[in-house]
C-alpha cells in the first residue's frame, strides 16, 4: 500500500532563534491512522499548525492529495477537506450542541446565497445521528460551553465528522479525558476511520492509545524526526526510549 | 430546531404601540419617532456588537453618510448643490410637492445603497482588525468622515445644509416622519428575525464564540463579517436619510456624525437591554429613551451626569442587560432548555446507535 495523501518533505520552521521544526519529512497514507509522538516541546503542534496553514513554513513542501498547500490560508485548506481539532478544545460555547453541529457542515461548495439558507432536515438528522454517535444526543439542546471538558472534546470530534473531512488531524484527542471515556473515544475514532473512511493523523501522549490505534508512528524530538515505523518497531527503538526517558 | 419561540405577544404589543402612540399622545409624536430610530440604532448595532462579537464605535458613520447622500440627491436633482449650499445665496428656494417627494424617495434609496457601498469599501480596512483595535479603527472612520464633511464647501462644510422644506402642515409632517421611522423599525426587526433564523445567524454567532475555530472549520468568515457590516450600514443609511429630512437641517458634527451622543447611545441601549439577543436592543431602546427624555426634561444640565452614571452602573453591575437577565431567570421562555426536550425521537438511532459507554 503506497497511496500518500499528505506528504511533508524537509519542512523547516523557526520562530526567531528557536528552531521548532528542522527538516521534517512525513507521509500519511490514505485511509490509515498515523501517529505522531514525542516529548513536550518537540515540535509536534508546530508541525500541525504548519500543515493546516496557521503560519507559513520557512522551507520545504507540504502536499495534500498531490496539491502543494504550504501557501494556502487556514480556511482554504479546511475547505479542501483537511481539518484539525485543537489541543485546548475549541467549540462555540454560547451555542447549543446542535447549533455547533449545524454550522460545522462542509463549506466547500458554499455560494453567497447559502449564507442565508435555513438548516435542511437532512443536516439536522445527520447532526443528531453524529451527536448520538459520540454519546451527546441527550445534551443536544444544552449550551456547548456548559459541557464537561471531555464532552466538549467529543463534541469537537462530532463537529469535525459532520464537516466530512478527507483527513482529520487530531491534537491530543484523549488529553484530560477520564480513562473510561478514553476507551469509548478510541473506539469511535477507529469506527470513524473504518466506516467513514477518514484518514487520521494523531498527536498523542498516551502510549497505550496510540500503539493500539496507529498503523504507523512517527516520533519527534527537538524539532527533528527521530524515528518512524510500526508501533512495535517504535516501542523497541532505542532512540525513542532515550528521548522519552532521557539518555545518559 | 431550537430557535427562540416567536413571542407573538411581544410583536403584537410592539405593533399596537406603534400605531396607538401618535393617536393617544400626539404631543409626544416626535419623541416616539425618535424611539423607533433608537430601536433601529440598537438593533443594527447588535448585529455586529452582540451577535458577531465585533464592537463597533463607528456605526454612526453610515447614518451620517446616508443623511448627506440623500441631501445631495434631493437637492442635486433640481438645483446645483454648490449654489444651494453656498453661504452667499440670497434667493429663497422652494421645492414643489412632487419635487420634494420624488427627491426624498430617490434620496432615501440612494442613502441606503451608498451606505452599503461605503461599508463594503471600509470593510477591507476594518476587518483586518480585531477586538479593541476594531473598535478604535471604526471610530476613526466616523471621526474622519465628520472632519472631512466639515471642510467640504460643496456640501456646506461645518455650516451644514438646510433640507428642502416639507410641503404640508406641521402635524402632517410629524405623522409622515413618524410613520416612516416606525415602518423602518418594523422592517429592520422583521428582517433581523429572519436573518437570525438562517445559517447567517449561526455563522456570526460562531464568529463571536471562536473566530479561529470558525476559520479552522472552513467557514467563509470574512464574507460573513463584510455582509453583516453592509446590512447594518444599509439600514443606518436609510435611517440617516429619514432623520435628516425630519430635523430639516443637517450639519456634520452634532447631527450627521454625533460620535458622542447617538453613537454612544446605540451601544448603551444594547448593553442595557441585553447584548446578542433579539429583544434586548428593543427593550434597551425603550428604557433608555424614557430615561433620556426624563433627564433631559427635568434635570437639564445634569443629563450627561445621569448618562455617565447609567453607563457605569450597567458596565459594573448589569453586564448581561435586562433581557439577558430574564433569559438566565426564565430560560424556558426563550427556547433554551436545561433538560433535554423530547422531540423527533424516531430519527435518533438510524444507522449509528448511541454507544453504551458514551459520555457520562
Amino acid at each position: 500500500m503506497n497511496d500518500p495523501i499528505i506528504e511533508l518533505t524537509n519542512v523547516c520552521k523557526s520562530f526567531g532563534g528557536v528552531i521548532a521544526n528542522h527538516d521534517v519529512s512525513l507521509t500519511v497514507q490514505r485511509g490509515a491512522i498515523t501517529g505522531l509522538i514525542g516529548p513536550n516541546g518537540s515540535g509536534k503542534t508546530t508541525l500541525f499548525n504548519s500543515i493546516v496553514g496557521y503560519h507559513p513554513i520557512d522551507s520545504g513542501s507540504i502536499r495534500f492529495d498531490g496539491q502543494e498547500i504550504s501557501q494556502l490560508h487556514v480556511q482554504e485548506i479546511a475547505r479542501l477537506g483537511l481539518l484539525r481539532t485543537f489541543q485546548t478544545t475549541r467549540i462555540y460555547g454560547k451555542m447549543s450542541c446542535l447549533q455547533n453541529m449545524q454550522i460545522s457542515i462542509p463549506h466547500r461548495k458554499a455560494r453567497f446565497v447559502d449564507m442565508f439558507s435555513c438548516a435542511r432536515t437532512e443536516v439536522l438528522e445527520q447532526a443528531e445521528q453524529l451527536l448520538a454517535f459520540v454519546g451527546l444526543y441527550e445534551k443536544r439542546f444544552l449550551r456547548a460551553g456548559s459541557l464537561s471538558f471531555g464532552q466538549q472534546k467529543l463534541l469537537e470530534f462530532a463537529m469535525a465528522l459532520i464537516n466530512e473531512p478527507t483527513v482529520l488531524l487530531l491534537d491530543e484527542p484523549t488529553a484530560g479525558i477520564n480513562p473510561t471515556l478514553i476507551n469509548g473515544l478510541i473506539d469511535r475514532l477507529k469506527r470513524a476511520n473504518a466506516e467513514f473512511g477518514i484518514t487520521m493523523l494523531i498527536i498523542e501522549h498516551n502510549m497505550r492509545v496510540i500503539m493500539n490505534m496507529a498503523n504507523k508512528i512517527y516520533c519527534m524530538a527537538h524539532g527533528e524526526m527521530l524515528a518512524a515505523g510500526t508501533p512495535s518497531e517504535i516501542q523497541n527503538d532505542k532512540n525513542v526510549i532515550d528521548a522519552y526517558l532521557g539518555a545518559h | 430546531m431550537s430557535r427562540a419561540p416567536s413571542h407573538p405577544l411581544a410583536i403584537g404589543l410592539l405593533l399596537l404601540a406603534g400605531v396607538a402612540a401618535p393617536l393617544l399622545f400626539p404631543a409626544y409624536t416626535n419623541q416616539v419617532a425618535v424611539l423607533w430610530l433608537m430601536i433601529v440604532f440598537a438593533s443594527t448595532w447588535d448585529i455586529l456588537g452582540g451577535q458577531m462579537g465585533y464592537n463597533s464605535l463607528g456605526n454612526i458613520f453610515f447614518f451620517g453618510a446616508g443623511m448627506y447622500t440623500s441631501a445631495v440627491v434631493q437637492i442635486g436633482l433640481y438645483y446645483d448643490v454648490g449654489m444651494y449650499t453656498s453661504g452667499a445665496r440670497t434667493t429663497h428656494i422652494v421645492f414643489t410637492t412632487a419635487q420634494y417627494f420624488t427627491g426624498f424617495a430617490l434620496g432615501t434609496v440612494a442613502a441606503g445603497v451608498a451606505a452599503a457601498l461605503l461599508a463594503l469599501a471600509t470593510s477591507w480596512i476594518v476587518f483586518g482588525l480585531r477586538g479593541p483595535y476594531f473598535a478604535i479603527g471604526t471610530l476613526g472612520v466616523a471621526v474622519a468622515a465628520a472632519e472631512l464633511i466639515s471642510s467640504w464647501e460643496w456640501v456646506g462644510a461645518a455650516a451644514g445644509i438646510s433640507m428642502p422644506v416639507f410641503p404640508g402642515a406641521p402635524d402632517t409632517q410629524k405623522l409622515f416622519f413618524y410613520s416612516l421611522l416606525f415602518g423602518l423599525a418594523v422592517a429592520v426587526l422583521a428582517f433581523l428575525r429572519w436573518l437570525y433564523s438562517t445559517n447567517f445567524g449561526l455563522a456570526i454567532n460562531a464568529i463571536r464564540d471562536d473566530e479561529e475555530k470558525a476559520e479552522a472549520m472552513g467557514l467563509y468568515t470574512r464574507r460573513y463579517k463584510r455582509t453583516a457590516w453592509t446590512i447594518a450600514a444599509f439600514f443606518l443609511g436609510i435611517a440617516g436619510a429619514i432623520f435628516g429630512n425630519m430635523t430639516g437641517f443637517i450639519e456634520p458634527r452634532d447631527i450627521a456624525f454625533p460620535t458622542t451622543t447617538f453613537n454612544i447611545f446605540m451601544i448603551l441601549m444594547v448593553l442595557l437591554g441585553g447584548k446578542g439577543t433579539f429583544w434586548g436592543p428593543v427593550v434597551g431602546a425603550v428604557v433608555f429613551q424614557i430615561i433620556k427624555e426624563v433627564t433631559w426634561t427635568y434635570f437639564l444640565g445634569w443629563q450627561f451626569v445621569a448618562l455617565g452614571l447609567l453607563i457605569v452602573i450597567i458596565v459594573v453591575y448589569f453586564q448581561q442587560g435586562i433581557v439577558g437577565w430574564l433569559m438566565e431567570k426564565y430560560p424556558a421562555r426563550f427556547g433554551i432548555s436545561a433538560a433535554p426536550k423530547e422531540r423527533k425521537e424516531s430519527s435518533r438511532t438510524i444507522g449509528l446507535a448511541p454507544h453504551p459507554e458514551g459520555a457520562e
